[in-house]
């Protein structure tokens, strides 16, 4: 049997949509793949050309639209619009407070409330952020990472109040802390006890959730922060292999949990080489799980991946220009086969998208999808010499990063991903890329349209912004006020209790406790406090 | 003229520090001497930075729609301690906000694009101002 006989088997195996004419505009008929008999396939190991082996055709990507500001209710509202317009997942974008585990009436969250993304103090908030939507049917996905477990345990306090019971709960948790410290840095804890929560979701959601990815291991930040592609790909799976080795080490078989971790990477500007780098991403991490961690079960093998396109590209300068960046970085994610999109909004670059430029944002998606035919073929840049070529130099690129990232570690590719968050050595090659990058652009040998070129038209009246009022602040104070006063305190002071002496124990999984204090009404900043003063708090070195 | 000292700073609860990092290595290349808060500071601790530092100016970036709240609180810290040096804003900044922000005595306002020697020009430029008015 040739390699084409049997993904040809693996293909009549899958659930195909019959809703297309599988064929060009002019009529010309379109094989699922195409590829020398011996070659490889998609759905075949190492999944270089994708993790299965009737890739679109048997189901587009999700177009997940990455949203939330102001109120619970303000955000819920505009998840409506979003499953109205035709996205089929829904994707949580919390406030500054939130992302740092402290309320809404903290003196530190004055002006943040309800900014970047939605404010959550209480499970009375998740109760009004996802009313009326089917958390059984519609995939969720929450970009929370200090405080993920907290978060994690209100939602799925709250799908129960709604009569859903966890186990058919679908969606993705970000819970990647590690990246926190080495890019975005919104962290709590110090990383060894920001891991231990970590361990405890991973663990929790392996026994009780099969349908929940208990963390999206995430590039994305860290190439938004500066990084270059072959180091957004190395330190992203570097830091999945850091997970993966920290469940091994809770005694979590590879094939019980390897399954549910997902990836989330940028789709940035250059073309090829973003493309180049999701083929090498499922080439490396397939060949990690099977041969230094031992996996069988293919769908550990199998690397599924979000995308995003990349913020950083977009410019305030003719910022609809940033419709067509947006739509080349979106071609890339779909040609490299992501299993789901989330498309900026031209107006990122200058605030939070107005509706108007999030609905062209997802239509910038359907297009991709349904006009240009792009999804009939699977991998259809594979074969292609440049392509090739530029895949397996960023397989050896990254390699090289991990070899140095296991040496720090002594063998341990989590000690190394610890130590090199210890010793600034991610952040400080993130911001050497940074630096790097702003020269060539001072210097001109990198063109950026409407920046340090092609000016005409800069002048212009700038757009139509989405305005958020400090009311929601106020609001925001108020509500939560209301219920620190409906509730029974002394339950809190219990669950609380509760929660700090099982932070003591790090062979205790946390999420029980968690789960019953959100359900009495705990605040974000309650519990992560009472965690707090058990784990203490990280504070990094400043340097430039 | 070399060797003006700047404090740059992060206040509040926005970790963006792609910019920060960048416009600190612009500067410091630029013959600024550059002074890193790091994140997650208050208007308070950055004005008594200044005082310790004893910096020329000041320059906050900000990318999480904060500025309206927390850089005219930081403004007032600084010149509560007697400081009349000039506080520079970097980051995603609407032009409605730019009156505003003026009259509450931010001095300049740097929004993405600016080119590196925008951003040491701009920043010499109040330096100099300021010893002027001095």
């Amino acid at each position: 049997m040739t390699n084409r006989d049997l993904w040809q088997a693996a293909f009549d195996a899958s659930r195909v949509r019959d809703d297309q004419p599988y064929a060009t505009m002019s009529g010309i008929d379109v094989d699922p793949v195409y590829g020398p008999d011996d070659g490889e396939f998609p759905g075949q190991y190492p999944y270089t050309r994708g993790p299965y082996a009737s890739m679109y055709r048997s189901k587009l990507w999700t177009m997940r639209m990455f949203a939330g500001f102001g109120t619970a209710e303000d955000t819920n509202w505009r998840f409506k619009e979003i499953i109205k317009a035709g996205g089929t997942g829904l994707s949580t974008a919390f406030d500054m407070p939130t992302l740092l585990g402290i309320d809404s009436d903290n003196a530190m969250s004055l002006g943040e409330v309800g900014r970047c993304g939605v404010a959550i103090d209480t499970l009375a908030d998740m109760e009004d952020l996802y009313a009326g939507i089917d958390l059984g049917e519609i995939t969720t996905s929450m970009t929370i990472n200090s405080p993920a477990a907290v978060i994690f345990a209100m939602f799925i306090a709250q799908a129960e109040q709604a009569g859903i019971p966890r186990a058919r709960l679908g969606g993705t948790l970000q819970n990647d802390i590690l990246k926190e410290y080495q890019a975005q840095k919104e962290y709590v804890f110090p990383p060894r006890q920001s891991m231990r929560l970590v361990r405890d979701t991973i663990d929790f959601t392996a026994a009780e959730m099969p349908r929940w990815n208990s963390i999206s291991i995430s590039g994305y930040h860290i190439r938004e922060a500066g990084s270059t592609a072959a180091e957004e790909l190395a330190f992203t799976l570097a830091n999945g292999f850091a997970y993966v080795e920290l469940a091994l080490e809770a005694g979590l078989p590879i094939d019980t949990f390897a399954p549910r971790l997902s990836f989330f990477f940028n789709a940035h500007i250059d073309f090829f080489e973003e493309i180049a780098k999701y083929r090498a991403a499922r080439r490396i991490w397939a060949r990690w799980m099977k041969e230094r961690y031992g996996a069988e079960n293919d769908k550990s093998m199998q690397l599924k991946f979000h995308t995003q396109t990349a913020g950083v590209s977009l410019t305030a300068q003719q910022p609809e220009v940033n419709i067509v960046r947006t739509a080349i970085e979106a071609l890339a994610g779909v040609l490299g086969g992501t299993q789901s999109l989330h498309t900026n909004s031209m107006d990122e670059a200058l605030a939070l998208p107005t509706e108007k430029s999030a609905r062209i944002a997802l239509r910038t998606q359907q297009v991709i999808a349904h006009e240009t035919n792009v999804a009939h073929v699977a991998d259809p840049l594979g074969g292609s010499h440049y392509v090739e070529a530029l895949t397996d130099e960023m397989e050896r690129q990254a390699e090289e990063l991990f070899a140095h990232l296991d040496e720090l570690g002594d063998g341990s590719m989590l000690e190394g991903a610890i130590q090199g968050i210890e010793e600034n050595w991610f952040q400080g090659r993130i911001a050497d890329s940074a630096y790097e990058l702003e020269r060539r652009l001072n210097a001109g040998d990198h063109i950026r349209v409407g920046v340090n070129d092609f000016t005409d038209g800069n002048d212009e009246d700038q757009m139509e912004l989405l305005r958020i009022s400090g009311e929601d602040e106020t609001k925001q104070r108020k509500r939560l006020d209301q219920v620190r006063q409906d509730r029974d305190q002394e339950k809190v002071d219990a669950a609380l209790n509760r929660v700090r002496s099982e932070s003591q124990d790090p062979e205790i999984n946390l999420m029980p406790a968690l789960i019953d204090a959100v359900k009495v009404y705990a605040t974000v900043g309650e519990i992560m406090g009472t965690m707090e003063s058990e784990f203490g708090r990280h504070v990094e070195v400043p340097v430039i | 003229m070399a060797g003006e000292r700047i404090l740059i700073a992060k206040v509040g609860l926005d970790g963006h520090d792609r910019g920060v990092k960048v416009v600190a290595r612009i500067l410091r290349d630029a013959g600024f001497e550059v002074v890193y808060t790091g994140l997650f500071q208050t208007p308070e601790t950055v004005a008594a930075a200044a005082v310790d530092e004893d910096v020329d100016a000041v320059g906050l970036s900000m990318l999480s729609a904060a500025h309206m709240t927390l850089a005219p609180l930081v403004v007032e810290e600084i010149r509560k301690r007697g400081l009349e040096i000039p506080v520079i804003l970097g980051g995603i900044v609407p032009d409605h906000d730019l009156e505003a922000l003026a009259e509450v005595g931010i001095d300049t306002v740097l929004t993405p694009g600016a080119s590196a020697e925008e951003i040491a020009d701009r920043v010499r430029a109040a330096i100099a101002a300021n010893n002027e008015e001095d």
